[in-house]
């Protein structure tokens, strides 16, 4: 019959035939009814700070979740999906991305560029953010490279493909410096000539770097708060500015960035790999006066987790990503277990296009070495990396009130087995695999290539 | 004389001293599995049975069998038996830290090295070893890399203390990272290459021809050596090892092994082992969906993947994930790869993640036992848990390519394997600091 088919109808039939018998083997999430408001029912919602709901229903109202439970009342003219048998989970959020950055993510022409921003070239056409969102990731920190010691700010961005940039910023992130020690300052890894070689070549000339900026930054800060103090006439003037008038001090936009830092209004953002180098900057900061927010890879972290807590750091992990590099080397898959279990909030970070596409399997590799639970290790990826940009107020769980960024998983998010469906941003889908263009419809002929 | 005297009596401590710590990792003898539910990956899943180790093969396996005297025996009740896992390429031995290329010994210098050997460089004891075989990885084909041919592969079990006791067979194949056309608009990137695309595609064009050409010259190679042997009348013919790494596969006694990836590339790869009539095996094959019925009908296996990669700039976004399935699903026969060292323990993601994507999960798992079993001429030996088969077997607590699921018991060549690993002991020692 096929045979005939194919014959006959030219490959038209046979197509269909294929579709009719492919199509069943998976089960599809379909939309269905009018209106605005969107509801999804019968799902295993993992809401990640109020347990799961077995059977339970979504009311997205205006992007917001407007109702999570087993049993919420809606509107009667909404659309709905039926999820039964699928989960749900809060969207994704990569707390190390470099995607959407249009050129370079370095500038590396001078250790210390806090200056720049990852914030003035946002590219909102990144095909990785489509990749990542078939990954079921809503949100991304993306960094500034740590090819220099002091870095430029980041940009905390939903990832809303197709929008202009300026659409993708999350009012309210926590905005960040990035540092970065180790190899990759030091330029360990790059094949340099003796004559090129710059400093700095050492983790101690790291370690001055920054203290010779935040020197300077101080220096800055001093001298604005002086000419503050004297505008406001809470300190004399001299002789001189009586007469001649009240000149404020040279704008720096670099040392700006530093003091700010120092005033407590922007965060460090600090990719470190071993114990010792960490240990120096918390040191550092105790003495100048900073405090940074979060390691960035912290492979040791693992060593030194009661210090990492004490300074309230974060821990923005690989799961189990190593020995690629000689300061990756002691690297441990059980690092998010100890780092956890010592009170450090710990989040799965990708820090690749590739890796952010399975963040929920790196989130299970949590579970697996060392034993953290199902919700410790979904918190990984959901709310601690939203804590830690500051905004959990509106993302990371599923929550009443809460954007409504979710993932839908045609199994549990933490089996190999399962891959994500949809994906939806403040109410909107993003990724539907139904529609995707996926390699199988690129086979049948059914989408263009 | 005294320094020397000094020098030897230090080394014969230190000497010392390392044998003292080096601990016990494996123990010989007859096993008895039992209670276990055994997934024999060839026939039936046997439910509550018994698996029999003796020396370094399984004896028996199945409900009613004979369990052998003074075996060590082993409670599976709740866990599950498989065969162990085979990363069909990596460069385990080869390669420690990626960045210190003083610890990479995976790539050589030089165009054509078919004479290059992996297992003269497969270093027992990296410490990637133990932890790839913790999560269920037993045996791997271990593959040199650079140039356009790049040496002959080994493939090994994860445990010993020589190369000799690792090796189960090399010279595997002749690998060869097959001369890539630059990439037409719909694989932009390669295109862009300083030169342009004309030039890569010239230089492309020769090196195809110079590895036909080396080919041929070895097929002239072998003719000359036969018939001298034959009538030993004429003088010796020269000696050449680079031609006389090539001689077993234009006899095809041994296939090539060709990494490649793009569509175009893969049509040609295809035309040159047909040509020159040679076994081959492909690598890579990440355009494989759109050639599968070609590959199928050429009767190349395929060592698919790493599946956990990044698609081209305009495949679809399940490119590398459907790959697996749609091979399969044409009759090619596959095996998963990490091309890896430290990663080689994530062999069981790159297949669940193709499981996840339209593989059948039965099929993933073969992909990972006895497909690239029979694909290295294994088959007979290992991948399946059969009596009379090598005793790669693993206890888990579960699927082995679910992320969750631990290995409770290793076997390999019949020996229980240490669950140790650097990891697990800087584990163990840091989670015992005293809370500061």
């Amino acid at each position: 019959m096929i045979k005939r088919m194919a014959r006959k109808g030219g490959s038209f039939y046979f197509l269909i035939f294929s579709i009719m018998i492919t199509i069943p083997l998976f089960a599809q999430l379909k939309i269905e009814g009018k209106g605005p408001d969107l509801v999804i029912k019968n799902a295993t919602i993992m809401t990640v700070t109020n347990g799961t709901i077995d059977g339970g229903s979504i009311w997205i109202h205006n992007g917001k979740i407007k109702g999570v439970g087993k049993q919420i009342k809606t509107p009667r003219d909404v659309r709905i999906i039926d999820a039964t048998g699928y989960y749900v989970i809060p969207g994704i959020i990569d707390s190390h991305s470099h995607m959407g950055i249009e050129g370079g993510i370095n500038e590396a022409t001078g250790q210390v560029t806090p200056e720049v921003s990852i914030q003035d070239v946002i590219r909102h056409d990144d095909i990785s953010f489509q990749r990542a969102l078939a990954g079921g990731v809503t949100a991304i920190n993306t960094l500034h490279g740590s090819a220099n010691v002091i870095g430029g700010r980041n940009a905390v961005i939903k990832l809303k493909f197709g929008k202009p940039a300026e659409e993708l910023f999350i009012p309210g992130a926590k905005e960040s410096i990035k540092f970065a020690l180790g190899e990759n300052p030091k330029k360990s890894n790059i094949p340099i000539t003796r004559g090129q070689r710059k400093f700095p070549a050492s983790r101690m000339g790291i370690e001055y770097t920054i203290r010779e900026a935040f020197t300077k930054a101080k220096e800055y800060l001093r001298k604005w708060d002086e000419y503050e103090m004297k505008r406001k006439g809470k300190i004399k003037l001299t002789k001189w500015e009586k007469t001649a008038g009240l000149i404020p001090p040279k704008r720096d936009l670099r040392l700006e960035a530093l003091a700010d830092i120092l005033r407590g209004r922007l965060d460090i953002i600090c990719h470190a790999y071993r114990a010792d180098e960490m240990l120096m900057i918390m040191r550092l900061g105790d003495e100048i006066g900073f405090k940074v927010g979060s390691f960035e890879h912290c492979l040791e972290g693992y060593r030194i987790a009661d210090e990492i807590a004490s300074h309230g750091v974060v821990a923005s992990i690989f799961a189990d990503s190593w020995a690629y590099k000689m300061e990756a080397f002691d690297a441990i898959p059980y690092n998010a277990a100890i780092l956890h279990e010592r009170g450090v909030l710990v989040t799965c970070n990708s820090d690749s296009p590739e890796r952010v596409r399975r963040l929920f399997q790196e989130a299970a590799k949590t579970i697996k070495y060392g034993g953290l639970s199902e919700t410790e290790a979904l918190r990984t990826i959901t709310i601690n990396p939203a804590i830690r940009l500051g905004i959990d107020n509106r993302c990371g769980s599923i929550e009443v009130g809460k954007d409504a960024d979710l993932a839908i998983f045609n199994g549990h998010p933490f089996s190999i087995y399962s891959r994500v469906e949809m994906t939806i941003i403040e109410g909107e889908i993003y990724f539907d695999i139904t529609r995707a263009k996926t390699t199988e419809k690129v086979v049948e002929g059914l989408v263009k290539d | 004389m005294r320094i020397g005297y000094i020098k030897r009596v230090g080394v014969i401590l230190i000497g010392a001293v390392v044998m003292v710590l080096v601990p016990c990792f494996s123990f010989a003898g007859d096993f008895v599995i039992k209670n276990g539910t055994i997934i024999t990956v060839k026939g039936d899943t046997i439910q509550n049975g018994t698996l029999i180790i003796k020396g370094d093969r399984i004896a028996a396996v199945g409900h009613d069998v004979e369990v052998p005297e003074n075996a060590e025996i082993i409670d599976a009740r709740g866990l599950f038996v498989y065969p162990g896992m085979i990363d069909g390429s990596c460069t385990l031995g080869l390669y420690e830290i990626g960045a210190v290329s003083a610890t990479v010994d995976a790539y050589e210098i030089g165009t054509y090295n078919p004479h290059i050997k992996a297992m003269a460089a497969l270093n027992p004891h990296s410490v990637h070893i133990p932890i790839s075989r913790v999560n269920g990885i037993t045996s791997a084909l271990v593959v040199p890399g650079g140039g356009i041919i790049s040496g002959q592969s080994a493939f090994i079990n994860l445990n010993g203390w020589t190369q000799e006791e690792m090796v189960l067979k090399s010279p595997v194949g002749i690998h060869i990272n097959f001369p890539r056309l630059p990439a037409d608009d719909r694989r932009g990137m390669r295109a862009r290459r300083p030169g342009g695309s004309e030039t890569v595609k010239k230089r492309t064009e020769k090196q195809i021809s110079e590895l036909i050409e080396l080919f041929n010259k070895a097929r002239r190679y072998s003719e000359r050596w036969e018939s001298y042997l034959r009538s030993k009348k004429l003088p010796a013919p020269e000696k050449d090892l680079m031609l006389e790494a090539l001689v077993p596969v234009i006899k095809e006694e041994l296939p090539v092994i060709i990494s490649v990836n793009a569509e175009k590339d893969i049509k040609n790869a295809i035309e040159f082992v047909d040509s020159m009539k040679v076994k081959a095996i492909f690598s890579g094959v990440n355009d494989g969906w759109e050639v599968a019925p070609l590959l199928a009908k050429h009767n190349i296996p395929v060592l698919v993947g790493p599946v956990l990669q990044t698609p081209g700039p305009r495949d679809p976004f399940d490119a590398r994930y459907v790959n697996a399935c749609i091979l399969n699903r044409a009759g090619v026969k596959i095996a998963f790869i990490t091309n890896s060292a430290a990663d080689v323990r994530n062999l069981p993601y790159h297949a669940g993640m193709a499981a996840a994507y339209g593989l059948p999960k039965e099929e993933a798992l073969k992909a990972v036992t006895i497909y690239p079993a029979e694909i290295f001429g294994l088959g007979d030996i290992l991948g399946t848990i059969e009596p009379g088969k090598l005793a790669n077997i693993i206890v888990t607590d579960g699927d082995p390519l679910e992320v969750t699921t631990h290995v409770k018991h290793l076997f390999i060549a019949g020996e229980k394997v240490s669950l140790k690993t650097k990891h697990t002991e800087l584990y163990e020692k840091f989670r015992k600091r005293p809370k500061k």
